[in-house]
């Protein structure tokens, strides 16, 4: 992390070397444990010894009193989170009548027990990864001092980190949040899916090791495998028809309205803007609402004679699907037109040009020109769009709710993956096969988009454009 | 918007030819003929298609001033006007206190957005213009961090508040705030596509003049930014309006309900005959602001999109 080199160096570096080269440290922990000297090697026990020393007294009193707050730490609690992480708690809730009251012991709550213990382990990791950060400035001080006679004071070392190396400055609180709110969670969860709690174990709950992945897979059970591969299948049906339908009829109301004698385009834009400006959630449920057996939809077409009886719109498996599509194209297609019509603007009129005067129509025009460009520029935007669409949970769970539910199946006919596991964990509270859904909602992702999204143009051609 | 007008250079003068039925020779090479035809079908499906595109926000906007107050009527339109939804949406606060809740998802918002746009400019600065050892490893895990379903980890996170003390009282408010803006430095990937557009040159000669990495931040990168920077505040401001599944794990009781969930609460079976109207004046109170709100963003949006993909 320390030896960033200024930008003059590294833009002459990025000339000849691969795009953003950065030299490895030679501040390493094998150095340290080969080169250091004995102050050096006495970091590695307490930490900071080599900084004061080396005269930077500040900096090794924090690296020591991080130590010394980490071994309180695992003293008082970190040791007994981990070992309680292995058992997950044995207490059960008991009431004892004492003189008359009663006195309740709430047991041990296992899922307090593992967010405690996973963080011990956390705490853990950050530690050894500061333990060796503290080791190598030990040795890098050690470095410095005999070759320039002093090693960075304090004073150098905040200037550094708010300056030439101001990532860490830059990036301490984000990266803070990040690891709490989103990787913590994310990791816990996963241990969730090794353990046996759902309805049934709601306060103690045990390590079961590969049983609920075995119970996705299984024939029979409130989830299995038959249940699993049809939401599966609908699940990629259906971000794939949201996606490449938006796309495509996004793309050509676009054109259309791009026209050069189509007037009024700026009131047409508007008109289709429209509904992105409402709350999306508001507009599903007023869709919901309007597409009720009794709902203002089916009112109207009653009111026409055009049926006779209401529209199947939740309650029919087909009509179901076809529906939240459709719904979806609403939502979906104003923002495509957005995006589009900026990029179809930016597309070079000479092109189109030169491509008339080479007597191209415009069915050649649209594939060589149009086409080549939108893909490109877009790639990366379908893919997060698919990605997005995969767990599209607003769409389903407001509009339809994942209705229709054939009885005794725990996921409906329009649910999606991440629409059965919300089901799963916060109605019904199995939050074990829940989290075993959301590792193959993970996997499924990470297949189709790390594939596509590595091999994209502007992925590899980061600063193409600048 | 009708500045995108005059910037049309896109010909596609023969877009709809394919849907006209050629009829005879003379007609199909008649250019004339050809483009009244296709303007006339242009139009027509555009006024069609608007009309669907319009009619679900009319309808709620009709039916915000519904007399009867149930979702449903006899007729499409309401047959009976009165103010009354909105009034008593204001007034009547003993079932569900929707001022209250408008205030507490605006304290909310207010802080997540000034948190998140923090963070994103931190983080897509340090990744845009900065290069050290962990920038492409920073970039490939927030990437597949993302790709885990957010929804996975709601529950998750009720009890990481809870250990932390934050699921009663005022605690709800600040958990919300965290919630909402403490993982938005992962958000950057748009903030950082931005920023690749501006010259590098720019940073170097600010730094040949002795400027600080903070000073290049502040007075370089950030007024550049500023059409993202409003994009960015705005969408993060809307956040809390339009989450409902995270809130609806942790405001657990009526008291700390934000906007959506009050919304949801509306329609479901218990409040719906009485709550509907009322739901589609709370809509549009709610709708109204975040419409400008977007007009807003839009400009700029459009602004930095053009200016993002020029070559």
């Amino acid at each position: 992390m320390e030896a960033t080199v200024s930008p003059t160096k590294s833009g002459k570096r990025a000339r000849r070397r691969p795009a953003d080269y950065i030299p490895p440290s030679r501040y390493t922990i094998r150095g340290a444990a080969g080169q250091g000297d004995a102050l050096t090697r006495l970091s590695f026990l307490v930490l900071g010894a080599g900084n004061i020393a080396r005269r930077q007294i500040a900096k090794g009193v924090l690296f020591l009193a991080v130590e010394i707050a980490y071994i309180a730490y695992m003293a008082v609690s970190g040791v007994p989170a981990l070992a309680n992480l292995v058992t997950l708690g044995s207490r059960t809730q008991t009431k004892q009548k004492i003189d008359g009251y009663w006195y309740y012991d709430p047991g041990d709550n296992s899922v307090l027990l593992m967010v405690y213990g996973i963080a011990a382990v956390f705490i853990t990791v950050l530690f050894v990864v500061f333990w060796s950060y503290a080791v190598r400035s030990a040795y890098k001080a050690q470095l410095l001092a005999a070759e320039t006679g002093s090693a960075p004071t304090f004073g150098d070392d905040l200037r550094n980190i708010t300056d030439r190396n101001g990532q860490v400055a830059f990036m301490a609180l984000p990266v803070a949040g990040i690891l709490v709110f989103t990787v913590l969670p994310t990791l816990i969860m996963m241990c969730i899916a090794f353990t046996n709690y759902d309805s049934d174990h709601v306060l103690l709950f045990d390590w079961v090791g590969f049983k609920n992945f075995g119970q996705l897979f299984s024939a029979t059970g409130e989830v299995n495998a038959t249940q699993f591969t049809s939401v599966l299948i609908w699940t990629l049906v259906w971000a794939f028809f949201a996606t490449f339908l938006n796309f495509f009829l996004g793309l050509f109301l676009a054109m259309v309205i791009n026209r050069k004698t189509t007037r009024f385009k700026g009131f047409w834009r508007a008109v289709f803007s429209l509904s992105i400006a409402v709350p999306q959630f508001v507009s599903l449920l007023v869709i919901n609402q309007m597409l009720q057996p009794e709902g203002a939809i089916n009112r109207l077409l009653i009111e026409w004679g055009w049926i006779d009886q209401a529209l199947p719109f939740f309650t029919d498996t087909t009509w179901a699907r076809v529906t939240v599509i459709v719904v979806n194209l609403w939502i979906g297609i104003p923002f495509t037109i957005m995006q589009i019509t900026g990029i179809l603007q930016n597309i070079p009129a000479e092109q189109y040009e030169a491509a008339r005067l080479d007597g191209a129509n415009w069915w050649q025009a649209f594939t060589q020109i149009t086409m080549p460009y939108l893909v490109f520029v877009l790639t990366p935007y379908l893919i997060t769009t698919f990605t997005g669409n995969v767990n599209n949970f607003n769409v389903i769970y407001l509009l339809s709710g994942g209705n229709p539910t054939p009885v005794g199946d725990t996921a409906g006919k329009t649910d999606l993956l991440i629409t059965w596991l919300y089901k799963l964990t916060v109605d019904r509270g199995d939050y074990n096969l829940g989290a075993v859904i959301g590792i193959f909602t993970f996997i499924t992702l990470a297949v189709v988009s790390l594939i596509t999204y590595r091999s994209s143009a502007s992925y590899k051609d980061e600063g193409g454009f600048r | 918007m009708s500045s995108n007008m005059s910037g049309n250079r896109f010909d596609m003068t023969s877009v709809t030819t394919a849907t006209a039925k050629p009829a005879g020779n003379p007609f199909w090479h008649d250019q004339r003929k050809r483009r009244i035809v296709g303007d006339v079908l242009s139009h027509l499906l555009l006024a069609v298609l608007a009309v669907i595109w319009v009619i679900p926000i009319v309808w709620v906007f009709l039916e915000s001033f519904n007399k009867n107050p149930g979702p449903y009527n006899e007729t499409f339109f309401p047959t009976e006007y009165t103010l009354d939804n909105y009034v008593k949406l204001f007034t009547d606060n003993h079932v569900l206190n929707f001022p209250r809740m408008f205030m507490h998802t605006f304290v909310i918002s207010v802080f997540t957005c000034a948190i998140s746009v923090f963070f994103v400019l931190c983080v897509a600065f340090c990744m845009s213009r900065m290069r050290f050892r962990f920038r492409k490893s920073f970039m490939n895990i927030v990437l597949v961090l993302g790709m885990f379903p957010g929804i996975m980890s709601v529950v998750v996170i009720y009890f990481i508040l809870k250990s932390l003390g934050l699921t009663q009282g005022v605690g709800v408010t600040i958990a919300l705030i965290l919630v909402y803006s403490a993982g938005a430095g992962a958000g950057f990937y748009v903030m950082k596509g931005y920023m690749d557009t501006i010259p590098m040159s720019l940073d170097e000669a600010a730094y040949l003049d002795g400027c600080t990495r903070w000073q290049v931040f502040t007075k370089i990168i950030i007024p550049v930014c500023k059409p993202m920077l409003v994009y960015q505040a705005l969408t993060s401001f809307l956040g809390p309006w339009l989450d409902f599944v995270m809130a609806k794990a942790i405001a657990r009781t009526q008291d700390n309900y934000t906007v959506a969930l009050g919304l949801y609460q509306m329609l479901s079976r218990e409040y719906l005959n009485d709550w509907f109207a009322r739901f589609a004046a709370a809509a549009v109170v709610i709708s109204v602001p975040i419409a400008i709100l977007f007009i807003i963003m839009q400009r700029f949006y459009q602004e930095s999109m053009t200016g993002a993909v020029k070559g």
